[in-house]
């Protein structure tokens, strides 16, 4: 076997805690010496891997290697890794020197040795002269950086940072991102770190991995990340994007909001749908309706320091977000134009949902834990496990989690231009997709109706077989 | 005009205030007084000044209380002492898993753990005379013990609990990243944390067991084990008070009046160290 | 071994010996109670030692009576306790823990001891013992109980709040009684049960200030299970055990915000 240049491989984790999934099967290899971020929304499952990196926690099922030693059942103690905590996680009861001096003491390192190693480190996080300081009586970044100072002093293989620079204010938050990006270079060892902000995931990493709903979307370098988003979610999540519903017509063309625009993308087959995005800043604004792909009416007009944020409504009820140097007054009739390798291609992950339920009789069926109302279905015995399926638009919400048939509530909500896209999980951990022009907020609990023509019941063993 | 008027009221006020919370002092006070008061005259019978004597001071250190007294007061000690000891380990280790655990099974044990406290006294003392008189345990010291360990670990817990919760609870991690053994990082970390409620936890247990009467008297059984309380209430069935326990009872509140003001005063000077330390810090950002 | 040591590795297995601990020492007990109270001298089950109370004039006459007593003393200790918790909160806090402390310092003193004082203090007074004292005695006992708690959410009361009400327009009076006072109520419930259910179940101490000639509840309990009557004082405990369940219920959650922990 040769040795391989990862120093982390995670296999096949999964952990889930009784009411809930956190991870799902996730695989990933760190690189020797990569800044590699986690990123994603809170509750995507980022800080639960980085935790069984660390061994607070244990995996449901699937291992973890750390420089190709089975790393599953080692306590955290025994692991060559650090970690530097979101609230430091300084011991109170120790002044700065024997909160660094710690991990050294424990390993019965020589006195000295131990005493030129915490000046090191303190002169690397700028704290030098601090030693004797008691650790509360410092401020936020000042203990952050002690924090810092106490991990690397061990000398891990791999330094976890879990949103370290989350509790600090903006200018200090940048100051040290600067820092962290220096130490990286100077001590050339493996750092993972755990963050929601994309912006600071862009402008530290090597390589981000992007996060949600315990599933790994999408691995790349930020570069990669930003232009070429896997997904829809990816794509919303970095930056700001236009992501439209589309129609792949055939290599090179695709089709949305009514229009056919030119491309580069190819291989996604004939007529198939998808979703495309649209970067602000690639959008052209012009004031000439004439020599336009599509024009619309400008809504709102925003100064944002460097450039302009506009809102243009098209005739057809899209709405298209754009950045640029002039600013064009609300009311102004506009043209606009996308050059076709601004234009960004993605397969769609899912085109209706798919839920499994049980046949009740033959006009009911038991989905997401209750009984819905479906068309006559024939052929199939009733009490028979079926797929159902129905289209994103076929559900209906309501403000009352009593007034539909189930509940759930609403994890992710998409804008695409003319329709919001809600990802929602229901009482049951079913995870339904939903088409709505209503506007809707994050964590709203919600009614779900369903029309009973929308419901397609198909027997599931035929399917199989 | 009508500032000082408002001025005027204002102070009105506070006097009015303060009368209160004097008088309520008082009327709390006042049966402690006289015990202080009439602990320095001979006189067998509470209430009947025969002349100031310090009289009953030195019988009670030199042998002029009965036996039994004097084996009272030690029982009591005695009892206070291991009970308050076991219970406040047996309460911190509680309090660790405790907070450790996921939110239902916290909130069951918590449920119970204030059953005890929430119990009134006698509620307490027979459930445990019925549970030991089933298992057959004969009743003397052991069950006194225990039953004064069951009344008291339930607030060793609640006073060990808010620290803990207050507590970073990566503190305890962050031991392990880097290289303590869970044991290590208990000793190290988590104890220094949270000795400040283990010790008010041993002090209220200690407390509680001194004064109890209600538990020990259905806990004690029929060999006549006494503690002071149960001394005190046969003595008092049979028409007084052994006039050496005025005595005792006035060196006992002001044993406990100066433990307060000493823990109070170290509280203070905490206090003013934070708030120089803060202090310094702002001179130091300052620079 | 190895395994054991594993298993108390983790934190929260150390929950496992008070567990235990409460299941012999809290819960067994109170199922004792119960079984006690269902069960006739012969062993068997039987409704026979309830039916006894309802029949027994006196053991009813005292429970009442005890209700009634403790009534007046928690009501006594909410009207002299509310006002002092208030003052207290509005103190400088240095000065407000000072005087905390001289609120419960009497309790250091064994409340057998107390009481005989306060039997001292209504003879020094030519004040006859009887009811009067009785009620005395109790508010005396118990007061501290009220405040405390009282004290502790007024103190840890979001300032903010009040200002709020403040700056909408409530008069001092409208901020008392729609803000405050709706919010120290936690306070107060968490009061209630540390004052009501003690001097209904009182003992001793009833007797001393009344010269043995009102029993309270409690001492009908003691006597009978002092007298070997174990199932009938089991039964009347279980009375006592679901009263306190039920006011418990009405308190809700209160004890969850913590009004009464950290005694000290």
């Amino acid at each position: 076997m040769t040795k391989s240049n990862h120093i982390i491989e995670i296999c096949n984790i999964t952990k889930s805690f009784p009411d809930k999934v956190v991870l799902n099967d996730v695989s990933l290899t760190v690189k020797q010496g990569e800044f590699l971020t986690i990123l994603g929304p809170s509750g995507c499952g980022k800080t639960t891997l980085l935790r069984l990196i660390a061994g607070f926690n244990s995996a449901s099922s699937g291992k973890i290697l750390l420089d190709g030693k089975d790393m599953t059942t080692i306590p955290p103690h025994e692991r060559p890794v650090n970690t530097v905590f979101q609230r430091y996680a300084l011991f109170p009861n120790y002044n700065v020197y024997d909160n660094i001096a710690f991990g050294l003491k424990l390993k019965k390192v020589d006195k000295k040795e131990i005493e030129q190693r915490v000046k090191r480190a303190l002169k690397m996080v700028g704290m030098t002269d601090y030693e004797h300081r008691d650790v509360q009586s410092l401020s936020g970044g000042q203990q952050q950086r002690v924090a810092i100072a106490r991990a690397i002093v061990n000398r891990p293989k791999v330094l976890l940072l879990d949103e370290p620079l989350a509790a600090l204010d903006l200018k200090m938050r940048k100051d040290m991102q600067m820092e962290l990006k220096e130490m990286h270079r100077t001590l050339g060892i493996t750092f993972v770190y755990v963050t929601h902000d994309q912006e600071e995931a862009l402008t530290l990493s090597d390589t981000i991995v992007v996060m949600n709903e315990g599933v790994i979307q999408q691995v790349g370098t930020p570069t990669d990340i930003y232009n070429e988003p896997c997904n829809a979610f990816v794509a919303d999540f970095i930056g700001e994007s236009n992501i439209l519903n589309a129609t792949m017509i055939r290599d090179g063309v695709v089709e949305f909001m009514g229009k056919k625009f030119e491309c580069i993308d190819a291989g996604f087959g004939e007529n198939t749908p998808v979703d495309v995005v649209v970067r602000p800043e690639d959008v052209y604004i012009i004031r000439n309706a004439e020599a336009a792909m599509f024009h619309g009416t400008v809504r709102s007009c925003i100064f944002k320091g460097v450039h302009y944020e506009m809102f243009v409504d098209t005739p057809d009820g899209y709405e298209i977000q754009i950045q640029d140097y002039n600013c064009f007054e609300p009311g102004t009739e506009v043209g606009m134009m996308i050059k076709p390798n601004d234009i960004h291609v993605m397969r769609k992950e899912r085109t209706e949902n798919h839920v499994v339920g049980k046949l009740i009789d033959a006009t009911h069926v038991e989905i997401l834990g209750e009984s819905f109302e479906c068309e006559a279905v024939e052929g199939i015995e009733n009490g028979a496990e079926v797929d159902v399926a129905f289209g994103f638009s076929d559900v209906e919400l309501t403000d009352d989690p009593d007034d539909g048939t189930s509940w759930g509530t609403i994890r992710f909500i998409l804008y695409k231009g003319d329709r919001y896209h809600i990802t929602l999980r229901t009482e049951d951990d079913d995870v339904l997709y939903v088409d709505t022009r209503d506007v809707w907020e994050d964590l709203d609990e919600v009614g779900i109706k369903i029309r009973p023509q929308a419901l397609k019941v198909t027997a599931l063993n035929t399917k199989n077989a | 005009m009508r500032m000082a008027l408002t001025m005027v009221s204002c102070s009105m006020k506070k006097f009015l205030s303060n009368s209160y919370i004097a008088l309520l002092l008082m009327m709390l006070y006042a049966p402690i007084i006289i015990i202080a008061i009439f602990s320095f005259t001979e006189s067998k019978v509470l209430g009947n000044w025969t002349g100031f004597s310090a009289e009953l001071y030195t019988s009670l250190f030199s042998g002029g209380v009965t036996d039994r007294l004097v084996d009272a007061i030690q029982n009591t000690f005695l009892i206070a002492l291991v009970a308050a000891t076991v219970s406040t380990l047996l309460g911190t280790v509680a309090a660790i898993g405790i907070n450790d655990l996921r939110y239902r099974k916290r909130r069951a044990i918590n449920f119970v753990n204030n059953i005890p406290i929430l119990n009134p006294d006698i509620i307490t003392g027979i459930s445990l005379f019925l549970l030991f008189v089933s298992i057959g345990i004969t009743q003397g010291y052991t069950t006194v013990i225990l039953a004064h360990i069951a009344f008291c670990t339930p607030y060793v817990v609640l006073s060990v609990m808010p620290r803990l919760m207050q507590m970073n609870p990566n503190i305890y991690e962050a031991a392990l990243d880097l290289g303590a053994t869970p044991m290590q990082a208990m000793r190290r970390v988590i104890i220094p944390e949270i000795r400040p409620g283990m010790i008010s936890g041993f002090i209220l247990a200690f407390t509680l067991s001194i004064d109890d009467f209600a538990v020990t008297i259905f806990t004690n059984g029929t060999d006549g084990l006494e503690t002071l309380s149960t001394f005190i209430y046969a003595d008092a069935r049979k028409g007084g008070l052994t006039p050496e326990l005025r005595a005792l009872s006035t060196i006992i509140l002001v044993v406990v009046l100066l433990l307060l003001l000493v823990v109070n005063y170290r509280a203070h000077r905490q206090a003013k160290r934070a708030e120089e330390q803060a202090k310094q810090l702002k001179n130091y950002s300052r620079r | 071994m190895g395994k054991l040591l594993k298993f108390f590795s983790r934190r929260r297995s150390w929950s496992l010996p008070y567990v235990l601990f409460l299941a012999v020492f809290v819960v067994a007990p109170l199922l004792l109670i119960m079984l006690y109270a269902f069960q006739g001298e012969d062993g068997g089950f039987t409704f026979s030692n309830f039916d006894k109370f309802v029949h027994q004039r006196e053991a009813i006459n005292t429970f009442i009576y005890s209700i009634g007593i403790a009534l007046i003393t928690t009501l006594i200790c909410i009207f002299l306790g509310y006002p002092a918790a208030y003052i207290l909160s509005k103190m400088k806090a240095s000065t407000a823990r000072v005087v905390v402390m001289l609120f419960i310092l009497p309790m250091w003193i064994n409340v057998l001891v107390r009481t005989l004082a306060t039997v001292a203090l209504f003879d020094f007074l030519t004040l006859p013992l009887g009811e009067g004292a009785l009620i005395f005695g109790m508010v005396y006992n118990f007061l501290p109980f009220m405040i405390y708690p009282i004290y502790n959410v007024l103190q840890k009361m979001d300032h903010s709040l009040i200002e709020a009400a403040e700056d909408l327009g409530a008069t001092p009076r409208q901020v008392f009684t729609k803000v405050i006072f709706p919010l120290s109520m936690p306070g107060i419930v968490s009061g209630v049960m540390m004052v009501f259910m003690p001097t209904i179940s009182t003992f001793a101490i009833a007797e001393l200030l009344t010269m043995n000639n009102i029993k309270l509840f409690g001492t009908t309990i003691q006597e009978n299970i002092n007298n070997g009557m174990w199932h009938y004082g089991a039964a009347l405990s279980f009375i006592m055990l679901v009263i306190i369940g039920i006011t418990t219920l009405f308190s809700g959650s209160s004890d969850e915000d913590g009004a009464n922990d950290g005694l000290l």
